[in-house]
């Protein structure tokens, strides 16, 4: 009878937290979800009941096909893809090496890079953006995706090293001595234990993703030209623009934040270790 | 004299061993190192350097002094900082309390498999950017055909305090998160000697668990607060260039921004620019180091 009787509060108990998270989630995802909605809808629907699904009458493409037909945005997602991409692949290979160097050769020297690198983590680089335009300028960089990803790299490779090293110190000494037995030099040694540090490549990667493709200051300020022109820039812009154009507006913001969610979705256990790894240390 | 020999033969072999290692430390490294100190260090100690400057002339602190004494100038400046510490304090007290319930539910046991369902779904705000978010809350509260009549964004006294909340909903994943993986990674048997001992959840959570990820309560702070002060983004995508409406919503990132690049009449100068970031670095660095140097040290030294 007792036993009963508390497996039922249990029970209740279970569904207090189960609504909880709920109504968190639904204030999470809610305002995404009227967004979505909208962008299926004619511009009638829009106005008349921007809460409701879109029905037969309602619904149409029209959104996407503007969107996808004004501005740039075509040749923009190929610039954001690109910068994205590249600052990802470069700081995971340079992260990768440098953690590699800090936990194999250990010394006071090796140590002192590890501490510059965890205080480069806070580093607040936006502010130092003067001298960085200067210094794309002086190298004819300026709208080129290459003067982003340098910057990138720069701002984001701390957070990498030291995920890095944390995944480095993982692994065991003897395969690296059995690589050296057999011959392998040190850097053929680093590539032999890469692939047991995976997990953590995939958390720099997708932890460096996800503010490269959301970032609006220095594509504002390194490549608002027209042909390098970021997504997200573009839908700033766009937003600026087609004021009064709400279904391409709300189709073009879909569009805009499909490809992270749907990353997100999928590497959301890489994401969340990165994160909560890299920064509490 | 053969013993003394071996000692000088072991020190100079020791010595190639450091110098050997040295180089590989540096070889591995020096890829990351350059990005880091060329793309990030350098432009940042050169900006201070150039504050200095006015049309490479050295002026010594003359941008400074301009930047606090000038009629105009100091009370941007003074209330610019005043918005930033106003963003950080609404921001810090609703985002902490919210984000540390999601976290206790998440990891209360109670939602098994749904655990991980629940934290991605409340993880995908911060995957959109400020763009999409900016546009979606200026949606979501037109005073047209939004949930309120008022002009949040519109009157000075709530467009930054909507502002705040906005930026709130979109990184409250962040502290999520930090929370989470603080919350499941306090060992179990200290909270199953509580359970025998009689605690209940409430008093188990209030009393043990949070004592016990302060120091990661103190690290999202800090962090929070250098993001804060750095703000620009959500700011630039909700109204452009302009403060808002008189100056409400003008914080230091935008400030900056706006003494660089000009803004309507007034032109921009890239040395009271310098002048302007380098007084935010100063603030930022002070902030973040009388923490570290007061409570995140007690936080430590109060843990197991």
């Amino acid at each position: 009878m007792i036993r009963k009787e508390g497996r039922v509060k249990n029970q209740s108990k279970n569904l207090m937290v189960h609504l909880s998270l709920l109504f968190f989630a639904i204030l999470a995802i809610g305002p995404i979800f009227v967004m979505v909605i909208n962008s299926f809808k004619t511009m009638e629907g829009i106005f008349t009941g921007p809460l409701k699904i879109p029905n037969s009458e309602t619904f149409t493409l029209d959104g996407f096909k503007r969107a996808i037909g004004q501005g740039n945005f075509v040749r923009n997602y190929g610039n954001s893809t690109i910068i994205t991409l590249g600052a990802t692949l470069l700081t995971v290979i340079c992260s990768c090496l440098a953690a590699y160097g800090i936990t194999e050769y250990t010394t006071k020297l090796s140590a002192m890079i590890a501490g510059l690198f965890t205080i480069g983590i806070m580093l607040p680089v936006t502010l130092g953006t003067i001298v960085i335009i200067k210094m794309m300028v002086r190298f004819n960089l300026l709208n080129t995706h290459i003067s982003l990803i340098l910057v990138y790299v720069g701002i984001f490779v701390p957070l990498g090293v030291i995920l890095m090293v944390t995944n480095f110190r993982t692994v065991s000494n003897e395969l690296k001595e059995a690589a050296r037995i057999d011959g392998a030099n040190e850097f053929k040694t680093f590539l032999i234990v890469l692939p047991l540090v995976m997990p953590g490549v995939a958390a720099v990667a997708a932890i460096t993703m996800l503010p490269v493709w959301n970032d609006l200051w220095f594509p504002l300020i390194l490549t608002a030209g027209p042909k390098t022109q970021t997504l997200t820039l573009g839908i700033q812009q766009f937003v600026g623009t087609y004021q009064n154009d709400w279904q391409a507006l709300i189709a073009a913001l879909v569009l805009g934040a499909i490809p992270l969610i749907l990353l997100f979705t999928l590497f959301s256990k890489q994401f969340i270790k990165g994160l909560s790894d890299g920064y509490s240390k | 004299m053969s013993v003394f020999v071996k000692l000088i033969g072991e020190f100079l072999k020791s010595k190639t061993l450091v110098r050997r290692r040295h180089r590989q430390l540096l070889l591995f490294t020096s890829p990351a190192l350059t990005f880091f100190l060329l793309f990030a260090v350098f432009p940042l100690l050169s900006t201070i350097y150039i504050s200095f400057y006015q049309e490479d002339v050295f002026v010594g602190l003359k941008n400074f002094e301009f930047l606090f004494t000038n009629d105009e100038a100091s009370e941007r400046l003074l209330y610019a900082f005043l918005h930033n510490v106003q963003f950080f304090l609404i921001a810090a007290s609703v985002q902490l309390p919210t984000a540390l319930c999601m976290a206790a539910l998440l990891t209360s046991g109670r939602v098994r498999r749904m655990t991980s369902f629940y934290r991605t779904l409340l993880f995908i705000p911060t995957t959109l950017s400020v763009v999409i978010v900016g546009f979606i809350w200026r949606l979501i509260i037109h005073p047209l055909w939004g949930i309120v009549d008022y002009p949040l964004l519109g009157e000075a006294a709530t467009a930054l305090p909507t502002i705040t909340l906005m930026s709130v909903w979109q990184y409250l994943g962040i502290p999520m998160v930090f929370l989470y993986s603080a919350l499941i990674s306090i060992p179990s048997n200290i909270i199953e000697a509580a359970q025998v001992d009689g605690a209940s959840d409430l008093r188990i959570f209030f009393r043990i668990k949070i004592p016990l990820i302060a120091p990661q309560i103190g690290i999202i702070t800090i962090l929070t607060f250098i993001w804060i002060f750095n703000a620009f983004d959500i700011i630039y995508a909700l109204n452009g260039g302009a403060p808002g409406p008189d100056y409400a919503t003008d914080v230091l990132g935008t400030l900056f921004y706006r003494t660089f690049f000009g803004w309507g009449p007034d032109l921009g100068n890239q040395n009271l620019g310098a002048a302007t970031a380098t007084v935010i670095f100063f603030i930022i660095l002070f902030g973040t180091a009388v923490y570290f140097a007061t409570v995140q040290r007690r936080l430590k030294a109060s843990q197991l």
